[in-house]
């Protein structure tokens, strides 16, 4: 004989219309939840106050964590002389910082050259950085790629800012606590990077695929103009981005799909740096429209 | 079995224990989201989802379906999911369990690998379907290696559950 349901609530009244209870309950949450979601796809950036304090309790954890990470890493890769002076000496890190810096400048100009050589257009400002910062961990079982970073709106973090490493694009800032902050990475699905190819300033836009890869649209018909080993930086164009960041480097081409691989990896770079909101000249001197 | 005089204090732990290890196990593994990895892709399992299906599969008469809405929230606000979205595919799956409950008379080990993996595939899909209208367009193959890592590690967190029920309920 089959074992007796563990559910039913027998003949009593009042256990009948406690169950009934818990399942208007459970429908009422159900539709609670559904509005809750329709909520932060109208506007992602709703629950950014729950968010940003999840964001910032979890912090010292994770950034704890990921630098004994790193330092075993650093460890396994024979650099554990260079982790062991950095920890004792300040000044080291300091430098290390400053000369980080300067190779960013290097090849942020490396690139402005390449560019000019071909283009001779446009003369980028200067991107000044806002807060450099650790990447401390990831999205874990969800769809979207999101990176967390240990710098938050007490650092002048503002969701919106775009986030690069000396090796180029990494994203966008998605949402931000007080002392941490969520970044939306180029590989996620709903990132679109209007980005121009270096070789011959073709322009095109990279879209994450969501699975560590980049997907690369151009507005050509009938030929694909990216070959293998091609590297895109952001055009600049719209804003945001500023001008002149590698981005992606393509790595495979089926036809009209092209594939690459973003050139900074958020789980191997050392500092993330937070740049202010990219505002082109021309958009910066026409005067706003008055409101309708 | 040990019969021994038990202290107020004793029976008092016991008490706690039994009501609160099912739920803080669930919250425990929600905050795996904590880790300091960062991947590529979503290739880990959703730990907190596993085993609250572990716990539920296993014990039934101890989850109501409103139970999962709390947790859902606590498991969205850590992980950084949209908010709802746990929330929505746990008590949904909760009340889809609750139907199966009624239908299925016998129950073993492989019926529950069955319904879990069922299970499973319905929130990968879920969550795959809300980061679709949350994001652009985002191809089913991204969430296989997690749906297959999921599957493989069910029954792994099938059995951690059931050694933790043990703990749970010995005196």
């Amino acid at each position: 004989m089959a074992p007796p349901s563990k559910r039913r609530p027998g003949f009593s009244r009042r256990a009948q219309y406690g169950l009934f209870l818990t399942y208007v309950v459970a429908v009422g949450g159900i539709l609670l939840a559904a509005l809750l979601l329709v909520v932060s796809a109208l506007d992602p950036r709703g629950f950014n106050a729950l968010q940003g304090a999840a964001l910032d309790v979890a912090n010292p954890v994770r950034a704890g964590g990921r630098s004994v990470i790193r330092f075993f890493r650093g460890v396994g890769q024979g650099v554990g002389n260079y982790f062991f002076a950095a920890s004792q000496n300040d000044e080291l890190k300091r430098e290390l910082a400053a000369s980080r810096r300067e190779l960013l400048k290097a090849k942020a100009t490396d690139f402005e050259n390449q560019r000019l050589k071909r283009l001779a257009n446009l003369v980028e400002a200067t991107s000044d950085e806002i807060v450099s910062a650790r990447v401390t961990s990831s999205s874990f079982a969800s769809p979207r790629r999101f990176a967390v970073l240990s710098a938050g709106g007490a650092h002048g973090v503002r969701p919106g800012q775009p986030v690069r490493a000396a090796e180029g694009l990494i994203g966008r800032v998605f949402e931000s606590g007080r002392y941490a902050s969520r970044v939306l990475l180029v590989t996620d699905s709903a990132s679109n990077i209007p980005v121009r190819l270096v070789r011959n300033g073709v322009p095109a836009i990279a879209t994450g695929k969501g699975d560590g890869t980049i997907d690369l649209k151009t507005l050509e018909v009938g030929s694909n103009p990216f070959r293998r080993g091609d590297i895109l930086v952001t055009s600049g164009l719209g804003g945001i981005y500023p001008p002149g960041i590698p981005v992606a480097v393509v790595t495979g081409i089926d036809r009209d799909n092209t594939l690459a691989r973003p050139t900074a990896n958020p789980a191997r770079i050392d500092f993330a740096i937070v740049q202010p909101v990219y505002v082109p000249e021309a958009a910066a001197d026409t005067p706003a429209e008055p409101p309708q | 079995m040990r019969r021994t005089v038990r202290s107020a204090h004793s029976a008092g732990a016991d008490e706690l224990r039994r009501r609160y290890v099912p739920v803080g196990s669930v919250l425990v593994a929600a905050l795996a989201a904590w880790l300091p990895i960062v991947t590529p892709a979503p290739i880990f399992p959703d730990l907190a989802f596993l085993v609250l299906l572990a716990w539920r599969l296993l014990r039934p008469e101890i989850w109501t379906a409103p139970a999962a809405l709390p947790l859902g929230l606590f498991n969205d606000i850590v992980a950084g999911h949209p908010v709802g979205q746990s929330m929505l595919l746990w008590t949904l799956l909760f009340l889809i369990l609750d139907v199966v409950d009624a239908r299925l008379a016998w129950r073993d080990h492989w019926m529950d690998w069955l319904v879990g993996a069922a299970a499973i595939f319905f929130y990968i899909s879920g969550s795959w379907w809300i980061a679709r209208a949350m994001g652009g367009s985002l191809d089913y193959l991204v969430m296989m290696p997690q749906l297959l890592v999921s599957l493989l590690a069910f029954p792994v967190v099938m059995r951690t559950a059931l050694g933790l029920d043990r703990w749970r309920l010995s005196r």
